[in-house]
């Protein structure tokens, strides 16, 4: 059985507070939300700090305030957010990523901003400790060698969030808030293509508030691929947002693919393929053949990494036909088992 | 594995060989016993009138395995199911026409020595076909949506116990006190699938209580007679054979002492609803705690016992003991999937499922053991894997478990699960209690086959492994679109030294069960004397 290790646990109460905490303990304290992320992981001693920071029972992170755009506080749990979107609009990628995270009770746990903040993930590296000590331990953690690609000199660990795909299409910013500084930055600008440094956030920094523009005009939607139609991460996700003129041709288009590297991937060829026209299928094809070319699936997920490729074009064609209004409630009761 | 079945024009099976290779992994567990269950399990459903039977249990540098639901047999109803399906198209006969025609007869004894008491395969066959449109669904749905069918059978009980002895597999002693009530001392677990339950219910209904008049005691040793345990699909048919006999031992004694009381003859006695009474005149009776005060006032304290030990075979070759059951259960299912051509993605929405089970106890515990076999089955016929690899050599050459963790082990989830329609078939079998069979196991594996049957209607490309996944659906479709085999799964059985086979000459050649080739064993004498200790005196 794997057990926690000891760590001391501080629960502040606002960000100020929380913030001065990290500043004390720079290199030994993690923040720690829903804790169905780090907590896992610190049982398989991916992670050892040997203090985490509770953000529980810091109210500044809590609220959902509807204004010019929407502005989440990133611990908000997936299923507040969830019930807050209930209503259909421009949002609906955010909800229908956020509602299909891991199981009910892990999103009545897990936060929007841990979600943000996932850990990447890979075969090599979310095994117990003995696992990992048996092949002398990976890259990402206490070792060498990429396992997934031997010669690689980068970690591979997959970004598996859910939300940030979805989050990117809207147009997000996000807030980080330190004990000397607080700094909006575009969500884009808060990953790196690194499984490791998958995050520009610094240690000291706490991920507060996502912004999302207003959107008026714009439809969303986000298409996820996983074996089951629950627990599991994405192996494959497509967030597609359009702004549509009157006469149905597309003035503004965002794409983002999600696990299919170790940061959410912009597919901006793809969007600016469908520019100016409408979306026939002619366009729609097109533009999945372009999204496609950026998807660097690796061995290190569910699913054989050449089948994850061959079928990002079919669901960047599922999201762009939902946009475009077709019916795809079978497609989606097929592919998600539920219907999102 | 590898099968080959030899078969006339109008579907008739001439023959059966098969080979299989099992990777147990780096320790022996159960390795032997599951791959003669492999062999000896294939013969029940259609009758083979020769069978030729080569397994291989090969140690590998794996984790260790040990046996799950339906026990070796899986594998090779997999392997018989799929190639009826092909032999069906090949005849162009349908293929539940073509399992109807070859359905193994009851009252009959095998190739290989099971005794088949009763089967309802036939009866569970049409039972599928009608709940499932078969005739006017089957090659004539929409491309991407297809139907299959398979069936399967399993052992009610193992015939042998797993360490050799003459003693009964499974035992019961009852307690009756003066207030009405039974206590029932059964050696079995109840490990979820309600076996207490049913064997309250064999004794209620012998001794005419409620079972909520009996007080079950199970699974202590301190307390209770033996029982092998919750396996093989054991417990109803032999421990409730067990409880019949000590609860009919019981009613032997109330009986006596009620036909006395009321000078009535015990053959005319009645016990239900918690009274014993005369069957011509009703109102003439006594309530069971009276039956009981006057039996204990003539006989003394009551307790009985029962005990249940199977029938012997006839068949002394070696591994023969294996696949040994008192009665078989027999399933037929058909499964519906549909599949994107494009992305090989796969749905399954429907299940029909028809078990054999001789006589329901419980009819709800029943249904629940059926359809948890459909659910566990989807996971194996869908999902689950465990999927190694060989690291670099320059850098390591350790063999890995890929993801040894219960979330990158698949298994279906409640969203995941199809529709089922379950029908039991009730056909009593003079060997179980009350007739009953089991149905712990032999619904999970015909689904499997008829998933792969299913996908072949559905698309035109046969998956001959599990899991059937979408990425080896696609394989197979780009295989057909590129005009080579439009299948997916092992391209060849290797060459194994195998050694000399026993030959059994089957009942009807005049078999005896023994078989005409065996080489002789070292006396016991021997085998002791080589391997005893020297002794050292000083």
């Amino acid at each position: 059985m794997m057990r926690l290790p000891y760590f001391r646990y501080l629960a502040p109460r606002t960000v100020r507070e929380a913030a001065d905490l990290l500043a004390a303990n720079p290199s030994d304290a993690m923040l720690v939300a829903g804790g169905t992320d780090v907590l896992p992981n610190m049982k398989r001693r991916q992670q050892v700090p040997g203090t985490l920071v509770g953000l529980r029972q810091v109210a500044e992170l809590k609220g959902i305030t509807n204004g010019d755009g929407l502005r989440i506080g990133a611990g908000i749990t997936l299923t507040e957010l969830v019930r807050h979107l209930q209503i259909p609009g421009p949002y609906a990628a955010l909800r229908q990523a956020a509602v299909q995270v891991a199981t009910p009770h892990l999103r009545n746990m897990g936060t929007l901003g841990g979600n943000l903040c996932l850990d990447t993930r890979c075969y090599y590296y979310d095994q117990n400790y003995e696992w990992r000590k048996a092949i002398n331990f990976c890259m990402k953690k206490d070792g060498k060698t990429c396992w997934v690609a031997t010669s690689s000199p980068k970690c591979l660990a997959v970004s598996s969030t859910d939300t940030a795909p979805a989050l990117l299409a809207l147009g997000a910013t996000v807030t980080l808030v330190s004990a000397e500084n607080t700094r909006d930055i575009a969500l884009a600008d808060l990953y790196r293509n690194d499984g490791i440094h998958y995050l520009t956030r610094l240690p000291t920094e706490i991920l507060t508030a996502i912004d999302v523009p207003r959107l008026d005009g714009w439809r969303s939607t986000y298409w996820k691929l996983r074996r089951r139609g629950s627990f599991d991460f994405p192996v494959l996700s497509v967030a597609a947002a359009l702004k549509l003129a009157p006469d149905g041709s597309v003035e503004a288009a965002r794409i983002v693919l999600g696990a299919v590297a170790s940061q959410p991937v912009e597919a901006s060829a793809a969007a600016a393929s469908l520019v100016g026209g409408r979306l026939t299928d002619g366009a729609i094809a097109h533009a999945s053949e372009l999204a496609a070319v950026p998807a660097r699936p690796m061995d290190n997920t569910d699913f054989t990494l050449a089948w994850r490729k061959n079928v990002t074009p079919d669901f960047v064609t599922y999201a762009l036909r939902e946009l475009r209004g077709d019916d795809v409630s079978k497609l989606r009761l097929s592919v998600a088992r539920q219907m999102v | 594995m590898q099968f080959k079945t030899g078969v006339k024009r109008d579907g008739t099976i001439t023959g059966v060989h098969l080979k299989t290779l099992l990777d147990g992994g780096a320790y022996g567990s159960y390795g032997v016993a599951s791959m003669f269950y492999t062999g000896a399990l294939q013969t029940l459903t259609y009758h083979i009138p020769t069978y030729h039977f080569q397994g291989c249990r090969v140690f590998t540098n794996k984790p260790p395995c040990g046996p799950k639901r339906g026990h070796g047999t899986p594998q090779g109803r997999f392997g018989q199911e799929i190639q009826m399906d092909k032999i069906a198209e090949k005849l162009a006969i349908d293929p539940a026409e073509l399992r109807l025609r070859i359905v193994e007869k009851p009252d009959t004894l095998t190739a290989n020595y099971l005794q088949v008491s009763t089967t309802g395969l036939a009866e569970c066959i049409r039972r599928v076909v009608a709940a499932s449109d078969w005739k006017n669904r089957f090659r004539k749905l929409p491309r991407g949506s297809g139907l299959g069918l398979a069936c399967s059978s399993y052992m009610s009980g193992a015939g042998l116990p797993i360490y050799y002895n003459d003693m009964p597999h499974s035992g019961v002693q009852l307690k009756l006190d003066r207030s009405g009530g039974v206590a029932a001392f059964f050696g079995t677990s109840d490990i979820g699938q309600g076996s207490d339950d049913v064997l309250v219910g064999c004794v209620a209904e012998i001794l005419g209580i409620d079972p909520m008049d009996i007080r079950p005691v199970t699974g202590d040793t301190d307390l209770t007679p033996v029982d092998l345990g919750s396996y093989s699909s054991r417990v109803t048919l032999m421990m409730g054979n067990a409880a019949i006999q000590a609860a009919e031992r019981a009613r032997e004694f109330l009986a006596e002492a009620v036909s006395r009381k009321l000078e009535v003859p015990k053959g005319r006695l009645v016990f239900a609803d918690r009274r014993v009474f005369d069957a011509e005149d009703p109102d003439k009776g006594v309530s069971f705690s009276e039956a009981v005060c006057l039996a204990e006032a003539i006989f003394g304290t009551l307790g009985t016992t029962g005990s249940y030990k199977p029938p012997k075979s006839t068949a002394r070759y070696k591994g023969s003991g294996v696949g040994l059951s008192p009665t078989y259960s027999y399933t037929a299912a058909v499964v519906e999937v549909a599949v994107d051509e494009s992305t090989g993605w796969i749905q399954v929405p429907r299940v029909w499922i028809a078990h054999d089970i001789g006589r329901a106890l419980n009819p709800t515990l029943a249904r629940g053991q059926v359809e948890g076999d459909v659910y566990m089955a989807l996971g194996e016929a869908l999902m689950e894997e465990q999927a190694f690899r060989r690291l670099p050599e320059r850098l390591s050459h350790t063999l890995v478990h890929k993801f040894p963790s219960i979330l990158e082990y698949k298994i279906p989830t409640t969203l995941d699960m199809p529709e089922v329609f379950t029908e039991l078939v009730e056909n009593p079998d003079p060997r179980g209690p009350f007739g009953a069979k089991e149905v712990g196991q032999g619904p999970l594996l015909p689904v499997m086959p008829a998933v792969a049957n299913a996908v072949y209607d559905a698309i035109g490309v046969r998956i001959d492994e599990v899991p059937i996944t979408p990425d080896k659906i696609f394989k197979a479709l780009q295989a057909k679109a590129a005009g080579k085999s439009a299948r997916y799964g092992p391209a060849h059985f290797p060459d194994v030294p195998w050694p000399e086979t026993l030959q059994v000459p089957p009942p009807w050649e005049g078999g005896d069960g023994k078989a005409i080739n065996a080489p002789p064993r070292p006396s016991k004498e021997l085998t002791s004397k080589s391997h005893a200790p020297e002794v050292v005196r000083s």
